[in-house]
């Protein structure tokens, strides 16, 4: 089944990088994800504005701890919130129309824009509300929470990142 | 500028970071001889049966950790909702947390409904969260419960696949329980002879399967009540001995005595009072 979404352009006002570092490595439009329902590229060497492996920023990589996933249900958890959304929205689709999906997937992009500074965990409520998972627990809420997680980046480094001053 | 500067957003969850490392040391302890520790399981004997007025499910008490019994007195029937409870099999953990989980969810959707939650809602969310983890979650289960619709029973198995049915049986004792089963079933059993049928499924299971023992736990659901008799029946009790073997006093004979007494004196004395706070 092929279904046509409308190329979003994603001219906005706001750099491109703030958005690229958002969502990870996702710097094209939706409609490059349709192509697999299991976009590859979280194995790809992690590609940095130019394309190759950022190894300023996120040190060395190795071919061979790229090439395969070290668990066969790594990449399909990786993807799974992505391929939920993309399952309801062409579901939504075909029930109601072309708006509906639309309309939302505008107001996603809006509430994924509310975040904290960069080197802090945000709650991301907007987000969970317009998706439904506000009243769901699941082990993302349970296991490993980015609130009480060890690490912090370098307040200074990542604002400087975010910004493009780097 | 170290790679920890710029931190990747981890989202939660399962981290599969250990994967490749735990690969290796297991590759490498196997070279070596040993083995790496296994997981407790629920080597297993539950059930569940369907009789007029409700559902009645049973479980045996034993938990396992390879071949040693690493609990004797494990409750395996989980409380899911007022009126639904599930009986879990496989991997300990995964059962408590599996059924913990949809527990939480459950109470959560009922409270947003504003109704009594079904077993039929239960049994769905169950069998989603075991697909999405494609069978390494696991945990077979038997859901039971009564809601409005009437006394539901399902069976879950741990990748994702669910049988609705009058009776089901499941664990390592599930061949020894079903034959009980296909043999005294019938439809419409009263609430007494649907216990003992279930008591004597278990009673097979734990007799005659070696991962299944102890006591048998019975579950009974019926509109508006839930008994949760825990133990229903101590099928097997720790032996009592028969003779005593300490020597009794004076059968030693004593040859001779030497008596030092030690002149300690004290020197200091203070009262350190216990926090127990």
């Amino acid at each position: 089944m092929i279904t046509v979404f409308p190329e979003i352009d994603r001219k906005c006002i706001y750099a491109d990088r703030q958005d690229e570092i958002r969502l990870k490595m996702n710097t094209r439009g939706l409609r490059s994800q349709l192509k697999d329902s299991v976009p590859v590229t979280g194995l790809c060497p992690q590609a940095g504005p130019y394309g190759v492996q950022d190894s300023l920023r996120r040190g060395f990589s190795s071919v061979k701890n790229e090439l395969l996933p070290s668990h066969p249900l790594e990449l399909s958890e990786k993807n799974f919130q992505l391929n939920q959304d993309k399952m309801n929205f062409n579901t939504l689709r075909n029930i109601q129309g072309l708006h509906a999906p639309l309309k939302l997937q505008m107001e996603y992009r809006a509430a994924r824009q509310i975040q904290r500074l960069p080197f802090l965990p945000s709650s991301n409520l907007a987000l969970d509300t317009l998706r439904g998972s506000d009243d769901y627990i699941g082990f993302e809420d349970i296991l490993n929470d980015p609130v009480q997680s060890e690490m912090m980046g370098d307040p200074h480094i990542m604002t400087e990142y975010k910004l493009g001053v780097l | 500028m170290a790679t920890v500067s710029v931190c990747q957003y981890h989202p939660g969850g399962f981290s599969f970071e250990n994967c490749k490392r735990n690969a290796l040391l297991e590759a490498d302890i196997t070279k070596l001889g040993f083995s790496s520790p296994a997981a407790r399981k629920t080597g297993t004997t539950i059930c569940g049966v369907v009789y007029k007025d409700g559902v009645v499910l049973g479980a045996d008490t034993r938990a396992t950790e390879g071949m040693v019994v690493a609990d004797k007195n494990c409750s395996k029937i989980h409380y899911i909702s007022p009126n639904i409870y599930c009986c879990g099999a496989g991997t300990a953990a995964d059962t408590e947390m599996t059924t913990q989980i949809i527990s939480s969810n459950l109470e959560l959707h009922s409270l947003s409904t504003g109704r009594l939650p079904r077993v039929a809602t239960a049994n769905r969310m169950l069998k989603q969260m075991l697909f999405r983890y494609q069978g390494y979650i696991g945990a077979a289960l038997v859901l039971g419960g009564v809601d409005c619709t009437g006394p539901h029973l399902y069976s879950i198995y741990p990748h994702g696949s669910t049988d609705k049915l009058p009776y089901v049986t499941m664990g390592s004792g599930s061949l020894a329980a079903m034959a009980v089963f296909e043999d005294r079933y019938r439809p419409n059993m009263e609430e007494e002879e649907a216990k003992r049928l279930v008591r004597d499924a278990i009673a097979a299971g734990i007799f005659n399967d070696l991962g299944s023992g102890s006591n048998i736990d019975l579950c009974v659901i019926t509109k508006g009540k839930v008994d949760y008799l825990r133990p229903h029946d101590v099928a097997n009790k720790k032996g009592v001995r028969t003779g005593s073997y300490r020597y009794k006093h004076g059968t030693t004979g004593v040859l001779t005595k030497v008596v030092i007494p030690l002149n300690l004196e004290v020197v200091d004395e203070s009262v350190h009072t216990m926090d127990t706070s």
